[in-house]
């Protein structure tokens, strides 16, 4: 900090326009900055914090106007678009994103790339793509252009020379662009996946709804209180009981093309289950479709009866469905329809569905494909019975919106 | 002259961190920070109180907390007590309110360092009902009808764990730094300043362990600079030496603090020696 600077730094009503352009790239691009915090910011331009030094001003002007590590990563690339103008807008870097952490696999991989796609990890593969993407910038290809080539599997970096990428461990003197280019924050970015933490964190907000407001706890120390203050008489102070009444159903989707989100699923299990604030808390398996019989663990050998289960759900049980969704259409809507030879399903699966929805007052479908996919004629015609959600943080959340909100069913 | 906070001896600040710090001295703002647990965001304000040499005052909030304990408590039982037996006059209200951290540092006549550690345990309405006190930094004893404004506008660091989100009219008054974890240069910094004398063979092989460890997606709970702290203090205390980090990753138990996930690692133990 420099106590002598100059109160408008170097910055002049230039740089005071620069900047409210600024602003407004951060608006456009959906980062929520309201004018109060832009003030914030101007005030400490004002007060010569940021002299002119443009890494002051990213710690500062992120400080201020910034409130959320998940959108770091889009002020980083803001940041970096601004001042250097070399970085994709949002919308391209989104579908390329989406495109990239779609773990679809392609019908049409050779053994070679399928074999190349092993080498590589997504982390892996997408920071080559990036790399590439900063090269092609450089030379002055538009990313459009770049992009627009595309039909090229995402897989088909594998084949990207490696003597593209930047070694790594670079000066501590590196400029503010730099390290904004770096997109250090890009995992803290809420619609990517989920961590255990994350989904634990965003299925406590259920725990809110759980509150019965009938007030038949006595509570101890505002009953002190409260008796104290009435001279010594006393005065009894009930509350509403703090635990929840909320009761889960989670039904997962296993096997076949759920097989790349395993590890997600189980991370929303592990933290459904560590979340000991439900009342009741089950969780059950399925294969592609919901049929006459649901399972206990997720190799389908223990199954209980689809219509046994409702008979002891209650209908307040928030349910909660795990699936892709995508299937072959007969799986759907014939009988006889499911994937397992031997199931002999007599009603087709879109009929178990619309009971399991018609049963509870709160369902939403998880899809951890993205939004993107859900043109499949099985994943339109699902979501055409379930709200569905992405599952992402940001999808998560509205479906945890979507469960607490007051039931649709009664009236008044 | 303008208070400038850089990191202490015992505290590594990031540079973007120390900013943020600044900006909410100068502009005497609340600074809310926030980042994974064992980021350092407690010690945080013990090193800013120390650099400045301000008093630090900490309110640790508590799920029943409500946002008025931390100005002023009304002790309404011992003043019934004292009536009973008539050791005090009561009829002066103002020697039963206690102040808390928050309403202390507001009469305080030097500026101090308050510490609100971890208001996300409390209630959702709680950081709505501190909008006002650190608005204007001055609040109202309702039993007495006192009004007590700040002298000097303490700085005020408010830590975050991510338990709930905060409310959007909360967030816009506080200068806000999330500590993103630290990385290998960064952390060889941060052990050394406590285990000055880890040899730094010994420190690279625990480092490369300790990040493999954060990459694997299955643990459940990845291990954070604290427990790595502890981690080379007990491989210090035990002697071990790099050839044994080498070939298996001792005192698991203090990196991981799940059973799921010292099995998951334990597992992949072959896994290792591969890499």
């Amino acid at each position: 900090m420099t106590p002598d600077a100059p109160p408008d730094g170097d910055l002049g009503e230039l740089g005071e326009s620069l900047f409210l352009e600024f602003f407004y790239l951060l608006r456009r691009n959906g980062l929520p900055v309201t004018t109060r915090e832009w003030l914030t910011c101007v005030e400490a331009l004002d007060r010569g914090l940021v002299a002119a030094d443009l890494k002051r001003f990213y710690a500062i002007a992120r400080a201020t106007l910034v409130k959320n590590e998940r959108y770091y990563d889009l002020f980083d690339q803001c940041f970096t678009h601004f001042f250097l103008g070399a970085e994709a807008p949002r919308a391209l870097v989104k579908a390329v994103d989406e495109w990239l952490a779609d773990p679809l696999p392609m019908p049409s991989l050779s053994p070679e790339e399928l074999a190349a796609m092993e080498r590589l990890d997504l982390d892996e593969l997408k920071r080559r793509f990036e790399e590439t993407l900063r090269e092609q910038d450089e030379r002055h290809d538009g990313g459009s252009k770049w992009v627009g080539t595309g039909g090229r599997s995402p897989f088909g970096h594998g084949g990207v020379h490696p003597s593209g990428m930047r070694v790594g461990g670079e000066g501590r003197s590196r400029s503010a662009v730099q390290v904004a280019a770096e997109r250090r924050f890009r995992d803290y970015r809420s619609d990517l996946v989920l961590d255990t933490r994350q989904i634990g964190v965003a299925l406590r907000k259920l725990r809110q709804l759980g509150r019965n407001e009938l007030r038949t706890e006595l509570d101890l120390d505002l009953t002190i209180e409260a008796t104290a203050k009435n001279c010594g008489d006393l005065d009894l102070v009930m509350r509403p009981p703090r635990d929840n009444e909320l009761k889960l159903l989670l039904l997962m989707d296993v096997g076949g093309s759920m097989d790349p989100f395993a590890m997600l699923v189980s991370r929303l299990f592990s933290a459904a289950h560590a979340a000991s604030h439900f009342r009741e808390f089950h969780a059950l398996y399925f294969h592609n479709c919901v049929y006459e019989n649901l399972y206990k663990s997720a190799r389908l050998n223990d199954g209980m009866g689809t219509l046994e289960l409702l008979r002891w759900l209650s209908p307040e049980t928030r349910l909660v469905v795990v699936g892709d969704a995508h299937m072959a259409p007969y799986e759907l809507t014939a009988r006889n329809g499911a994937i397992d030879y031997f199931q002999n399903n007599d009603e087709p699966g879109f009929v178990w569905l619309d009971r399991l929805k018609r049963h509870f007052t709160h369902s939403v479908w998880l899809n951890p494909l993205s939004q993107r996919m859900w043109g499949h004629p099985t994943i339109t015609l699902v979501g055409q019975i379930f709200p569905m959600f992405e599952l992402t943080l940001d999808g998560l959340e509205a479906a945890v919106r979507a469960l607490s909100a007051p039931n649709p069913r009664a009236r008044g | 002259m303008i208070a400038n906070f850089t990191g202490t001896e015992r505290y590594i600040a990031s540079q973007d961190l120390a900013e943020a710090v600044n900006v909410a001295l100068v502009l005497e703002r609340p600074l809310l920070i926030k980042g994974e647990p064992g980021t350092g965001k407690t010690l945080l304000a013990r090193a800013v109180a120390e650099q400045l040499q301000r008093p630090l005052l900490t309110w640790h909030v508590k799920s029943t907390s409500r946002a008025i304990d931390g100005l002023y408590v009304y002790d309404a039982v011992q003043r019934l007590q004292d009536s009973r037996f008539g050791d005090r006059d009561i009829h002066d209200i103002r020697q039963y309110i206690r102040f808390g951290a928050l309403g202390r540092a507001f009469l305080a006549d030097a500026p101090c360092v308050t510490l609100i550690d971890e208001i996300d345990k409390a209630d959702l309405e709680f950081p709505n009902d501190l909008l006002h006190e650190l608005d204007a930094m001055s609040f109202t004893v309702i039993e007495t009808g006192d009004v007590h404004t700040a002298k000097v506008r303490p700085l005020v660091i408010i830590t975050s764990n991510n338990e709930k989100e905060l409310p959007d009219a909360f967030l816009r008054r506080c200068i806000f730094h999330f500590i993103a974890f630290p990385d290998p240069t960064l952390m060889a910094r941060i052990v050394r300043v406590h285990h000055p004398l880890v040899r730094q063979s010994l420190l690279d092989e625990a480092l490369a362990r300790f990040y493999w460890l954060r990459t694997l997606p299955e643990l459940r709970k990845k291990p954070s600079t604290s427990e790595l702290i502890d981690w080379l203090g007990a491989l210090l205390r035990g002697g071990l030496d790099e050839e044994t980090l080498a070939a298996r990753i001792p005192y698991l138990g203090t990196l991981l603090k799940k059973e799921q996930d010292v099995e998951a690692v334990t597992r992949r133990g072959r896994g290792w020696a591969r890499h």
